[in-house]
């Protein structure tokens, strides 16, 4: 009577079976780990936001602009803003290379309202450990040179590497890495004077409740 | 169950005789790719036999009632579900070392070393052989990484253990040792090319132990033959 199913529903049941163990125990493990990960993920954001932002009273608040292409973003992104007494204080632009040595650079760019570089921090990147990995702030301290800089310092024609004529040191055997770092934080600089009445605008006053 | 391999014979082949990088040549892509330091060596290696061995038990415990016709695709989704847990622990709990690690994670899915002793040893013994065959041939993955991450760390960068603090947090940072002056290092160790030398050296100095061992009669089938 118990006759076993024909090969292939068994099969297919089987397979069923082991694919819905499967999503479960995914399921399980991400409500485990969703909030440590977004954590992190916020951690990672706040640390670049203080490191490029200078020191201030005020608060950082987010800024939607449209999309941008020389900064890299194919949509709208989201900038932020330090705010305080009504004043723009500095602001942290988000620029996406696609000329690094491997994959995307994520830059985060504090300027502020004089359009001086405040800090500059690489959030993400996939470069050439030991090699391209330099601009990061944790293996050397290559990215603070842009501090206090901004379009006319170096005059525009400067904004590159050594090797190639322009202001900023490359690294032994990387070059194509650093370029895309100063190219970015430039590409950043001329955005701000674009759009400046945008970015300083004063947020609209929030209501308090 | 047919005859199980004694405990001590199963840890001599993973980390020995049929050592995974050194004689099997299988997972080669991480191994070359992420090996450019010795804690990313223990990092990925980690990872690596944690999904081994989990594999290796659900395979073995599955075997039962998993048809032949069906069991690769069973396989896969045991790894791959194995994998992206291990993903999920990883950036929740070392973010440092995930983003070191990056895409090779992910990839562990398609080391062919899993999937290789899913096929070949998990699904037709029990558990325990399974799961110390993993172990085994995991430790033998994770050994070779080390070794040669420590070498190419050593080469390039003049440093062993230097970023330390990426797998044990910032404890760590302490126990990288900085071997040479300033940035000094041979940059070549830490490229691509710098990863096949470092491995095939690797390879040759096993070889020419065993050579010397069994004497003068290189009678022994010599890895690199067969494509992994």
């Amino acid at each position: 009577m118990s006759e076993p199913l024909p090969t292939p529903w068994r099969a297919a049941a089987t397979l069923a079976v082991v694919a819905a163990l499967s999503a479960l125990l995914i399921g399980l493990t991400w409500q485990l780990t969703e909030a440590p990960i977004r954590r992190n993920e916020a951690a990672v954001l706040r640390a670049a936001l203080d490191a490029v932002l200078p020191p201030g009273e005020g608060e950082v608040q987010t800024l939607t602009m449209p999309a941008a292409p020389a900064l890299g973003h194919a949509a709208a992104f989201t900038l932020w803003r330090r705010v305080g007494a009504g004043q723009v204080q500095a602001l942290a632009l988000p620029v996406t290379r696609r000329d690094g040595y491997s994959g995307d650079i994520a830059l985060l760019v504090g300027i502020d309202p004089d359009g001086e570089v405040t800090g500059v921090r690489v959030l993400a990147h996939r470069e050439t450990p030991g090699l391209g990995d330099k601009i990061e702030h944790t293996r050397s301290d290559w990215i603070t040179a842009f501090r206090g800089r901004s379009l006319g310092d170096p005059p525009p024609a400067q904004w590159g590497v050594r090797p190639e004529g322009g202001a900023f040191d490359a690294f032994t055997g990387a070059t194509i890495t650093p370029r895309a770092v100063v190219h970015g934080v430039r590409d950043a600089l001329i955005y701000f004077e674009r759009h400046r009445a945008a970015l300083l605008a004063p947020p609209p006053p929030v209501p308090t409740d | 169950m047919s005859a199980t391999p004694p405990t001590a014979s199963l840890l001599r082949e993973g980390l020995w005789h049929q050592n995974p990088a050194l004689v099997q040549l299988l997972g080669l892509c991480p191994l070359l790719a992420v090996s450019t330091s010795a804690i990313n060596g223990v990092g990925l290696g980690l990872a690596t036999l944690f999904v081994l061995l989990g594999s290796s038990l659900a395979v073995s415990a599955s075997r039962q009632w998993v048809a032949r016709e069906i069991r690769l695709p069973v396989f896969v989704l045991i790894i791959a579900t194995l994998v992206t847990m291990v993903e999920l622990l990883l950036r929740a709990y070392t973010p440092g070392l995930f983003r070191a690690l990056g895409i090779f994670v992910p990839l562990i899915v398609t080391n062919c070393l899993i999937l290789g002793r899913a096929e070949a040893f998990a699904s037709r013994v029990g558990w325990r052989p399974a799961a110390l065959d993993a172990l085994a041939m995991g430790l033998g993955f994770m050994l070779v990484l080390v070794v040669l991450g420590a070498l190419r760390e050593l080469v390039g960068a003049g440093t062993l253990l230097g970023d330390a603090e990426r797998l044990f947090g910032p404890g760590g940072r302490g126990l990288g040792v900085h071997l040479l002056p300033g940035d000094a290092g041979f940059l070549l160790a830490l490229l691509p090319p710098g990863a096949f030398i470092g491995l095939g050296l690797l390879i040759a100095l096993r070889n020419h132990y065993r050579l010397r061992r069994a004497g003068a009669a290189p009678a022994e089938a010599l890895p690199g033959a067969a494509p992994a």
